[in-house]
Parts: structure tokens; sequence; C-alpha cells
């Protein structure tokens, strides 16, 4: 059991109404959370990091309800999601995957049971690293309208014995979506692929 | 509206600790940010009214959807800045007229106060160029612990004929302020500076 320090916490949220195309009748809206914690494992190798995993849960909750606050309020709106870490230079690729159930899980329980895997990325990197968060749709993974990623990074953070957490949601497809797949419409939603 | 908008992103940061101490209240600020289209891109305009125009369209929308980020009346907001980042197909006059003549009264009328010279920064650059906004306390410009910068950053913004368009906003001066100077009880709040 580890305390999880909070040192900073980020809201990014994108309005986006055309990319040289149409003006969309509703515009497509990202929105990234974002903490900064401690890493409670930096400078050192340690062999059991599981339990952090648990720790972590409550604060990626609160996040997942800040991004469903942060596009308006209702979580129906959500259509897309992922997540993503940046340990600090002192930590190990390994401490960013401590992310993958407690992000995972806290946006599955705010969306009410969303049936696609989180889409996720990790990386070591200094202050100001910035990371591309891959976003899928969260019920069928092979929409291929809903595939996006979203940039986020924080200019101080990650120190070395830092890490950012990150979140993801957003309410549609790209905002100029043409190139065929799987429609958001023909959704079986059986399996959490298509 | 004559501003042709691309995308809105707002930023919100909240930094609860500093070197492990706690920063309660957390100090918390908001930058909303517009990507326009430059219409005067690609050409030498001696004329910069449509500009200025626009400028004091996003004056208010900015600072609206900043203060609105933070969840706080208008008038609780305590320091301020601008900044603008025109695409290579722009002059840096351009952003000037964007920021200087018009856009800072609407800023006023939105946060009921300001008497200090909002302070601002503006450069050309690529998408993705980093943007830093100068922070100044609204009512005093002296007050030193809100002297700060708020980095903003959008990974596809300015392209060659957009203008980046940022107003930060803030409820409090730097975590953990204590290099002296005027503080904010002693604002008289005549003159914009003391």
């Amino acid at each position: 059991m580890h305390e999880v320090q909070v040192r900073k916490k980020l809201i990014f949220v994108e309005e986006i109404f055309h990319e040289g195309g149409p003006r969309a009748s509703t515009p497509l809206r990202r929105a990234a959370a974002m903490a900064v914690i401690h890493n409670p494992f930096a400078g050192r190798y340690v062999e059991k990091i599981e339990g952090f995993m648990d720790d972590l849960k409550p604060l990626g909750l609160e996040m997942a309800k800040s991004l469903v606050a942060a596009l308006g309020g209702d979580p129906k709106v959500v259509e897309g999601y992922g997540k993503g870490a940046i340990v600090g230079s002192a930590g190990e690729l390994e401490h960013g995957a401590l992310w993958h159930v407690p992000g995972g899980y806290a946006m599955r329980e705010v969306l009410g049971g969303a049936k696609a895997i989180v889409a996720s990325t990790k990386k070591v990197g200094g202050p100001g690293t910035r990371l591309d968060v891959p976003i899928t749709h969260i019920n069928a993974s092979y929409v291929r309208s809903h595939f996006d990623a979203m940039e986020v990074g924080v200019s101080d953070a990650p120190r070395a014995d830092e890490i950012v957490l990150a979140l993801v949601m957003t309410t549609g497809a790209r905002v100029h979506a043409r190139v065929g797949g799987l429609k958001a419409s023909e959704i079986k939603g059986e399996d959490g692929l298509r | 509206m004559k501003a042709k908008i691309r995308k809105i992103v707002t930023f919100v940061e909240e930094t609860h600790t500093e070197m492990g101490r706690a920063v309660d209240p957390a100090t918390r600020r908001a930058a909303a940010v517009a990507v326009i289209e430059n219409p005067l891109a690609g050409k030498y305009v001696e004329d910069l009214s449509e500009l200025m125009t626009i400028g004091e369209e996003l004056g208010e929308l900015l600072t609206q959807r900043a203060v609105a980020a933070l969840g706080i009346a208008g008038s609780s907001a305590e320091s301020y800045g601008k900044a603008a980042a025109v695409g290579e197909n722009g002059e840096l006059e351009h952003a000037a007229a964007i920021l200087h003549p018009k856009l800072g009264t609407p800023v006023r009328r939105v946060l009921g106060k300001g008497a200090a010279l909002i302070p601002s920064s503006k450069k050309r650059g690529g998408p993705g160029v980093v943007i830093d906004i100068p922070l100044g306390h609204k009512d005093a410009a002296y007050v030193r612990s809100h002297f700060d910068g708020m980095e903003v950053r959008i990974n596809d913004a300015p392209r060659a004929n957009e203008i980046v368009v940022a107003i930060a906003v803030t409820d409090s001066g730097r975590p953990l302020a204590r290099v002296g100077g005027l503080t904010k009880d002693q604002i008289k709040g005549e003159d914009g500076l003391r």
C-alpha cells in the first residue's frame, strides 16, 4: 500500500469545428485528464509493484469523472477513449504499465460498461515529454471513424521521480472521417471488437 | 462572428504540492486558446482593422471560456495574460493587431476589473509551437507573487494560414510564493501598478 501523492492535476478540452472541410454541425470534443504523481518505486528496482494498481483506483475514478464533467456531464456523449502514462527518468516503463488496470477500470465504471479494450501507450521521458494517446471506440475497437489520438504533456513533468497519468475521452469520430470501414452504426457490441 | 474558428482548446492546471510541501488551497490557472484562420495570410495588407475586430471577439469568448473552466466568477480571477502565435504565412504584426488594440476591453468586462496592463507575448511558428503566456496580477502589475507564465501548445496549429490566440486566467499566484515584494492584500488598485 503506497499513498498516491498528486502534485498537479490538469484538464485539456479541445472543441474541433472543422479541419479545412465542411463545418461540423456538432463539433467534435476531445478531453484529457492528467495527474502528476510521485513514483513510489523511482530510483531502485522493486520486484513487487502490483499492489499500486489498487492504490491508483480512486484517482482513476476521479479523473474519469472529471473528464465526463469536462465534456458536459453526460457519460452517454462519450464515444472514444484511450489512456497513457509518462514515467520520469528514475522509473521504469513497467511502472507506467501499472496504469492499465486502474485507468481502464475507471473509465468503464464511469461509462457504464464500455466493451472495447482501452487503447494505450506509455513511455519514459523528462519534463515536457509529449505523449500521443491513442483513441478507439468505447464499444468496438474496429470502428474506423473513431481511430484518433490526442497529444498530452505537462511542461514541468514528469520530474525524475514522477509519473504523468493520462485518460482521454472523445465525443465522436474524426471531424472529417471518410475512409470507410466499420461504422459506429454497425456495431454488434458482443466482443468489443465489432 | 468575424473570426473563423477551427478549434478551441482549454487547459486547466491545479498544483497541489511543490517540493513535497502541500499547496493548500491548490493554485489554479486556465488558458482558453482559439485556432483561427488568418484572413491576411500570404500578402501584405496595410489596414489590420479586420484582425482588431477579431481580437475584440476573442477577448470576450476566450475569457469567458477560461473563467468557466476554472468554475469561478470573473471577479474572482487574480491574474491574467494573453498571447498569439502566427502561422508561417502571417506577420508578427497580425498577432499585434489581435492582441493590443481591442482585445483587452472585453477581457476586463468579463473579469469585472483589470486595472493592470495585460502581459502579452507573441511569436511566429509552425504547428505545435510552444506558447508561454505571461501572467501578472490583473489589478496591480507589481504584485510579485503573481508574476508567472503558463505554457500551452496545440500539436496541429498554427497551420501556415492560421493564428493561435490564447488568454490565461488564474485564481491564485505561484505555488509557495516567497520572494517578497508587493502582496495582493496591499493593492491600492488605482494606477494598475500597485
